[in-house]
């Protein structure tokens, strides 16, 4: 999960990483109210998970109260890549010295966590990347030492901060891992973290990942999340991993790999069919009871693009017949509101009592595919009537 | 032969006594694997009755090993307590440990494997997340159907458990030296290269499928790999040409983020080596029949 950056903020103020006083507004008015609060020149910037918000003037700068108002006027509603701002940040003025960048991160390619760090702070971090590879240090930092202060100072060191800096900035390099480990974050990124003219070190600006994995041992406060599509809501309900995707063929299989490969697959046999696309990823996981399964086909059939459902299952652990039962059950319980034709393909363990079972129900939306392919084909063939 | 298990392969199971450990011990066994015992610190000392076998448990792994002389293990502790598992097969420096556990948090595999890299590698670790690893009519170390597809000249790695199925099922009639998956999480034990290196070294393996999917520069890596060490032929399927940019697919480690870790990417990577890739798994088989046909 990603943060937003009053979050991100909110954070560090936690772990004593230091930042500017900043407070949250909805509206023109608690805008003006929040600038009032904090005093002096303030800056209103939009809380939206995108870079360049700067460029489309969702960063603006007041210098009153009322003025602050304004300018939360027209940043709130704005369309930011598709994001559309609910809400801003007014944020205490600062007055800039000198910009830099810090990053901790998972780094995933070599099995290992990284710092990046660079006194030339400010700009996308991928294009100082590619413009200035050599004013970014890239400083691997061991999951099991972490980063302290002497590793702190080598990153400070490799990333050319001068001699009088660097015991501050490491300083707080040490809070930043700090929050990076103990809330279990895949990146902690701060840009810029700034250098005041009063001498201060100040992260301006800080965006967070959290791990999903680890949410079981944080006992979060209640935080604002992100708006998921109605029908990723109602399958989040029901524990259920679904993606929405913009297509006509309904996709249920079993297992992460499977269902990707089932919606390619799909994909391919719409290109035969109308230019038909698989409609959503949902996989039931190994069980595939029939529990799970009524739940899947419901999210799936109140979907009003979808217009044929496949359902595409390889018998591991799960016996076929099992899962046959499963699409039955579900059947049953969905009654009338099962609407939409439904391909099935089995195969794997006990296959030939899992195919029995739905030739013996005889169910009008129901047909057996006998492979991957032949299934996929005639989903899509049905979504293309 | 076979790579990393095969039937000398002693096997212990931590989280043995808990609900998925015995239903796989029990499936483990019923496919021949040599199930020597378990670990549960709470309950060392007793033992348990599993498809008509007495099985020990251990208080760790270290006893278990000194015990039974067991070399591989295969973990399904819950994620909570699943570093410590890893950790313990570690310092006990067993050969192979086979962590099957979805969902242990990133932070705890990324400092289990920087551990197992500090204490210079001793234990292979396979997973997590992942089906384990199936040497077929030798050895069955995981959660791998034991009966889709006999003894064979393949050889299988793949970051997919169902897909590790799926691909074993079109080529049932070959067969399989070995065929591992290596889990779907960003940060796994044993890699694609790992894989194929041992492969390249295995003669009883002739031919080699891949399976990657989106999210990561494994595939990207291990066709390079290829391009200079594999000499054996070798096929991939890549799934997720269809995921969104931005949305797990199901695995943790199934993202694209920004323009990397496409399907597409990987696929031109194999296909700029020479490595063909097959649109579907249907297909993929069909091009590994056609090379194990000339061989």
């Amino acid at each position: 999960m990603d943060l937003f950056e009053y979050q991100a903020r909110d954070l560090f103020e936690k772990y004593g990483v230091p930042v500017l006083a900043g407070r949250i507004a909805d509206t023109p008015e608690e805008a003006e109210a929040a600038a009032k609060a904090i005093g002096g020149t303030v800056v209103v910037k939009a809380q939206v998970k995108t870079g360049g918000r700067g460029k489309a003037g969702g960063v603006k700068v007041a210098h009153s109260p009322a003025e602050a108002r304004e300018k939360a006027e027209a940043i709130l509603g704005l369309d930011i890549k598709g994001h559309v701002v609910k809400r801003v940040m007014i944020a205490q003025g600062a007055s800039i010295d000198k910009e830099f960048y810090f990053s901790v991160l998972l780094d995933r390619s070599n099995r290992t966590f990284l710092s990046l760090c660079s006194v030339e702070g400010g700009m996308e971090i991928e294009q100082l990347a590619v413009e200035r590879p050599e004013a970014l240090a890239k400083i691997p930092v061991s999951a099991v030492h972490g980063i302290d202060k002497a590793k702190a100072v080598e990153i400070a060191t490799a990333a050319k901060f001068p001699a009088e800096l660097i015991d501050a900035v490491s300083d707080v390099f040490v809070k930043l891992y700090d929050v990076f480990k103990k809330e279990d974050a895949t990146l902690v990124e701060v840009n810029p973290l700034v250098l005041t003219t009063g001498g201060e070190i100040v992260a301006l600006d800080g965006k967070v990942t959290f791990d999903d994995n680890a949410e079981f041992r944080h006992e979060r406060e209640e935080m604002e999340r992100d708006q998921l599509d109605p029908l990723e809501a109602k399958a989040k309900e029901m524990d259920l991993n679904y993606v929405k995707l913009d297509g006509e063929v309904g996709i249920i299989g079993n297992g992460a790999g499977l269902v990707m490969s089932t919606l390619d697959v799909v994909a391919y046999a719409g290109e035969r069919h109308g230019n038909v696309k698989p409609a959503n990823f949902l996989d039931i996981g190994g069980g595939a009871s029939a529990e799970v399964m009524a739940a899947g086909l419901d999210v799936i059939l109140n979907d009003p693009q979808v217009r044929s459902v496949f359902v595409n299952v390889f018998g591991g652990i799960t016996a076929c017949d099992a899962v046959a039962n499963g699409i039955v059950g579900a059947l049953n319980t969905l009654g009338a509101r099962a609407s939409k034709p439904l391909v099935v393909r089995l195969d794997g363990n006990n296959v030939e009592e899992g195919r029995r079972i739905l030739s013996e129900f005889n169910h009008p939306l129901v047909s057996l595919a006998d492979t991957m392919d032949g299934g996929a084909d005639k989903a899509a063939q049905l979504a293309n009537k | 032969m076979a790579i990393y298990l095969d039937k000398n392969s002693k096997i212990i199971v931590q989280g043995m006594t808990g609900a998925e450990g015995m239903k796989h011990t029990t499936r483990m066994l019923a496919g021949g694997s040599n199930i020597v015992g378990g670990v549960n610190p709470r309950k060392a000392g007793e033992s348990v009755d599993i498809a008509g076998k007495s099985l020990p448990v251990f208080g760790s792994v270290k006893e278990a090993m000194a015990a039974t002389g067991a070399n591989v293990s295969v973990i399904f502790v819950p994620p909570a307590f699943a570093k410590a598992a890893i950790i313990e097969a570690i310092d006990a420096e067993i050969a192979l440990a086979v962590a099957i556990t979805e969902g242990i948090p990133v932070h705890d595999s990324a400092e289990a494997w920087a551990y197992n890299v500090e204490k210079g590698k001793k234990t292979r670790l396979i997973g997590p997340n992942c089906p384990g690893i199936i040497s077929p009519e030798q050895s069955n170390a995981g959660i791998t159907p034991s009966n889709i597809a006999g003894k064979g000249p393949i050889g299988l790695v793949s970051k997919s458990g169902t897909l590790t199925y799926q691909m074993m099922f079109e080529l049932r009639d070959i067969g399989f030296s070995t065929a591992i998956g290596i889990g779907g999480d960003p940060v796994i034990g044993t890699t694609h290269i790992d894989a194929l290196e041992a492969f390249q070294n295995d003669p009883e393996t002739k031919a080699i499928v891949l399976i990657g999917e989106i999210g990561g520069d494994s595939e990207e890596k291990a066709a390079d790999y290829i391009s200079k060490h594999v000499t054996k032929p070798v096929v991939a399927y890549v799934a997720g040409f269809t995921a969104p940019e931005g949305k797990t697919m199901g695995h943790a480690g199934a993202i694209v983020s920004g323009s990397a870790g496409t399907a597409q990417a990987k696929q031109e990577a194999f296909e700029a080596v020479g490595v063909k890739v097959g649109k579907t798994p249907s297909e993929t088989a069909a091009l590994m029949r056609e090379i194990i046909s000339k061989l």
